[in-house]
């Protein structure tokens, strides 16, 4: 039993191990863009909405701890517990699918799509005009960037967080998936490797955040006022 | 060699410190440091952050020698990904015809 246990988070470890260099490449042609688009992405990042992304932050680490919990509970036996924390896991994560999709909309109404992945609303956002307070439906360009650059921001962006929402969806299937044989009482003790599996993959889709969060929304910042 | 049972008080204390975490790096993107200071800042809260999740939620400090292996693989090869590529990208331009 122990032996298989082991060779379960094992197996899920090299799995997290295809996905980490699945993100990587991403996070690397990330690092190449910004290095070359230094001030669209400033600019671009920074009418993302940071309130939005640090709540998701938040909801994203708690939910974490309650998975944590969850697998606890279970190790110690206690059913009721555990249920209790599989729920708010999940409810947490609906909660973070709910306030992307807010941000995702905002983005659509700003015209901030790239490309013409919309057909009725193609990538063209409107820019603040030097001298008058800024809108903050509308860009601001700082001093040398380019809307194209602004869209590739965009690109990267949708792609980056589009890849972490599907994650979080298939963590949600999972999620259902256990809280079902949770309350069957399938885990004991004695067994609850799939308990214990889908945690590390939940925590690894919180990690991701936790480089998307200050990489896409905090960049240009300190560069607002200046 | 048993399952270890990591303590509520752990979990509950690196999830407070995953919230200070994220306070910090939002309080410090609004300053401005000189040279890339906010991404390196950025960055290295990030990275301890998500150190603590891969250590405490993610019981790595408590498992296997295998285990440890495999996620210093990953991030040798992560490390292999970039360094590679950023070496060639950072010194294209040595090149003075223009490739």
């Amino acid at each position: 039993m122990e032996q298989q246990r082991e060779a379960g988070t094992l197996g899920m470890w090299v799995f997290l191990v295809t996905e980490i260099m699945f993100f990587g490449g991403m996070f690397l042609a990330y690092t190449l863009y910004r290095s070359m688009f230094p001030a669209a992405f400033a600019s671009a990042s920074n009418h993302l909405d940071i309130t939005l992304g640090a709540v998701n932050t938040g909801v994203l680490i708690l939910s974490s701890f309650t998975m944590a919990m969850a697998v606890y509970f279970t190790q110690i036996g206690k059913r009721r517990p555990q249920i209790l924390c599989l729920v708010l896991t999940l409810i947490l994560g609906l909660t973070f699918l709910g306030i992307k999709a807010v941000e995702y909309h905002d983005k659509y109404t700003d015209r901030l799509i790239p490309g013409h992945l919309i057909p009725s609303a193609p990538f063209g956002p409107a820019v603040n005009e030097h001298g008058k307070p800024p809108d903050h439906h509308k860009l601001t360009l700082l001093t040398g960037a380019t809307l194209p650059q602004v869209e590739m921001f965009y690109w990267i962006y949708f792609a980056m967080t589009g890849m972490h929402a599907l994650h979080m969806i298939i963590g949600a299937g999972l999620l259902t998936f256990l809280l079902i044989y949770s309350i069957k009482g399938r885990f004991d003790p004695e067994y609850h490797s799939p308990v214990e599996v889908i945690g590390l993959y939940w925590h690894f889709v919180d990690i991701v955040w936790i480089f998307l969060f200050p990489l896409l929304y905090l960049l240009g910042r300190h560069l607002e006022h200046g | 060699m048993s399952e270890h049972i990591v303590p509520v008080r752990i979990y509950v204390t690196i999830f407070l410190a995953l919230l200070v975490g994220t306070t910090l790096t939002v309080m410090a993107a609004f300053y401005d440091f000189p040279w890339q200071f906010n991404t390196i800042i950025a960055l290295t809260i990030a990275s301890v952050k998500a150190t603590l999740v891969v250590l405490y939620f993610m019981h790595v400090r408590y498992s296997s020698r295998l285990v440890w292996v495999i996620v210093a693989a990953a991030l040798f090869w992560m490390g292999i990904l970039f360094a590679l590529t950023l070496s060639d990208y950072s010194t294209r331009q040595w090149l003075s015809s223009g490739y």
